[in-house]
């Protein structure tokens, strides 16, 4: 079964200059959204496997629009992340269902390569809730300039029967990162870690 | 005196609000761009040569927002403008948007027709009728506000403000900014209609008299 979607939404976020220092080139971020249907939402269900295969669907569809916004070949993203907000209705391992099993597979095609876990949060809310993805280094986990963190946030969503599915894609680490550990250009990129 | 330090855009493509599909989603895109405040902390009585100084910024936004929808200007049927001053400047800053905001987009969408019949406010020959694009007033909300503060951005036809099915609003907001010494400058348009549009009135292929009411 296919996603029901409401809305995709998607946000780039470019960082120019911080603390009057100019960033160059400017940090991009691409954040892609889907409002879907829950449809466990409001019952119990031992078997979560239609949303299990909607992950997989969004891992592509969600990944393929950062990428896109970015306007970058897939090899040049840098970092990734995934979140899912499930409204009233439904409990956190809907959202468990979507992000884990099979989301990530996909969405790694869509960034080619991503040795590294995709980093991910997950919570309950109503309408507007915000939730922080996390974001990793998609080849070496450890790599200390590209920890970071992009805010995520539908204002109409989602409602008590839907779920908003998050994934972000950058194409660089923070603005004027300073505190040492891992340099990209260290990566072995082998075991996701380092 | 411009000095951009970010730049967001976000583009929302809605397929349902638990009606029929519609055939094609509506695509809803805004830009937001932070600059910084060269009146913050100060009450400065000639704050024109801002407004002077925003008007490659307002072009420069307005296309970018138009390529981040991915659509061909003709399919934009609604727009809208508005600022977010952050806590050391003052509302009338975000006034300064006014111009180069709205003229921007106006720019963008408008000179397919005749621009001399436009400036004189005459209805050229073609069989519409029409002399121009965007002939309408572009809607504006701003607010003085901390980080992360949300702007609802009006939105209203781009030909015609009366087109009741394309009367909305679009809530935009950038997470982190504006700082006190910040300004977000903000430009949204859409391709048309809100989703399940019903309430009547002004249709947009019946604007007769291209006014930019009407």
């Amino acid at each position: 079964m296919s996603a029901n979607i409401r809305k995709i939404i998607v946000q780039v976020d470019e960082i120019h200059q911080e603390m009057g220092r100019p960033v160059s080139p400017p940090t991009r971020r691409a954040l892609a959204m889907a409002v879907i249907a829950n449809p466990y939402a409001g019952r119990y269900s031992e078997n979560l496997d239609e949303l299990i295969a909607i992950g997989e669907e969004l891992g592509a569809l969600l990944g393929h629009k950062c990428v896109q916004a970015l306007g970058i070949a897939p090899g040049q993203a840098q970092s990734y992340g995934k979140a899912a907000i499930v409204g009233e209705a439904g409990e956190l391992e809907h959202a468990a269902a979507i992000l884990h099993p099979k989301l990530g597979a996909p969405l790694r095609v869509a960034v080619e390569k991503g040795a590294a876990l995709v980093p991910s949060a997950k919570k309950r809310g109503g309408m507007g809730t915000t939730i922080d993805v996390p974001l990793g280094h998609k080849d070496a986990a450890f790599v200390r300039s590209h920890f970071d963190a992009m805010e995520a946030r539908v204002g109409d969503a989602p409602r008590a029967q839907e779920i908003v599915v998050a994934v972000v894609v950058t194409d660089s680490g923070r603005p004027l990162p300073r505190i040492g550990g891992l340099q990209v250009q260290d990566i072995q990129g082998q075991d996701g870690l380092r | 005196m411009i000095e951009i330090r970010r730049v967001f855009t976000q583009v929302e493509e809605i397929f349902h609000e638990f009606g029929p599909v519609p055939a094609q989603p509506l695509l809803r895109g805004a830009i937001g761009a932070v600059l910084t405040n060269p009146y913050a902390g100060r009450y400065e009585a000639n704050i024109l040569p801002m407004m002077d100084a925003l008007q490659d910024v307002g072009i420069d936004m307005a296309r970018r927002l138009l390529a981040a929808m991915d659509v061909p200007a003709e399919r934009i049927a609604t727009y809208g403008k508005g600022a977010i001053v952050g806590e050391h400047g003052e509302l009338e800053h975000g006034a300064l948007w006014h111009v180069p905001g709205g003229y921007a987009m106006r720019e963008l969408l408008g000179w397919k027709g005749d621009r001399e019949a436009y400036k004189a406010g005459k209805v050229d020959d073609r069989p519409t009728g029409q002399p121009a694009n965007a002939l309408s007033i572009v809607p504006s909300t701003k607010k003085v506000g901390p980080p992360g503060a949300a702007l609802d951005v009006p939105l209203t036809n781009i030909n015609a403000s009366y087109v009741r099915g394309q009367f909305d609003a679009m809530e935009v907001r950038v997470p982190g900014a504006p700082l006190p010494d910040e300004i977000v400058f903000i430009l949204a348009m859409t391709t048309g209609y809100r989703i399940h549009a019903r309430v009547g009135g002004l249709r947009a292929e019946d604007i007769s008299q291209w006014n930019g009411l009407r």
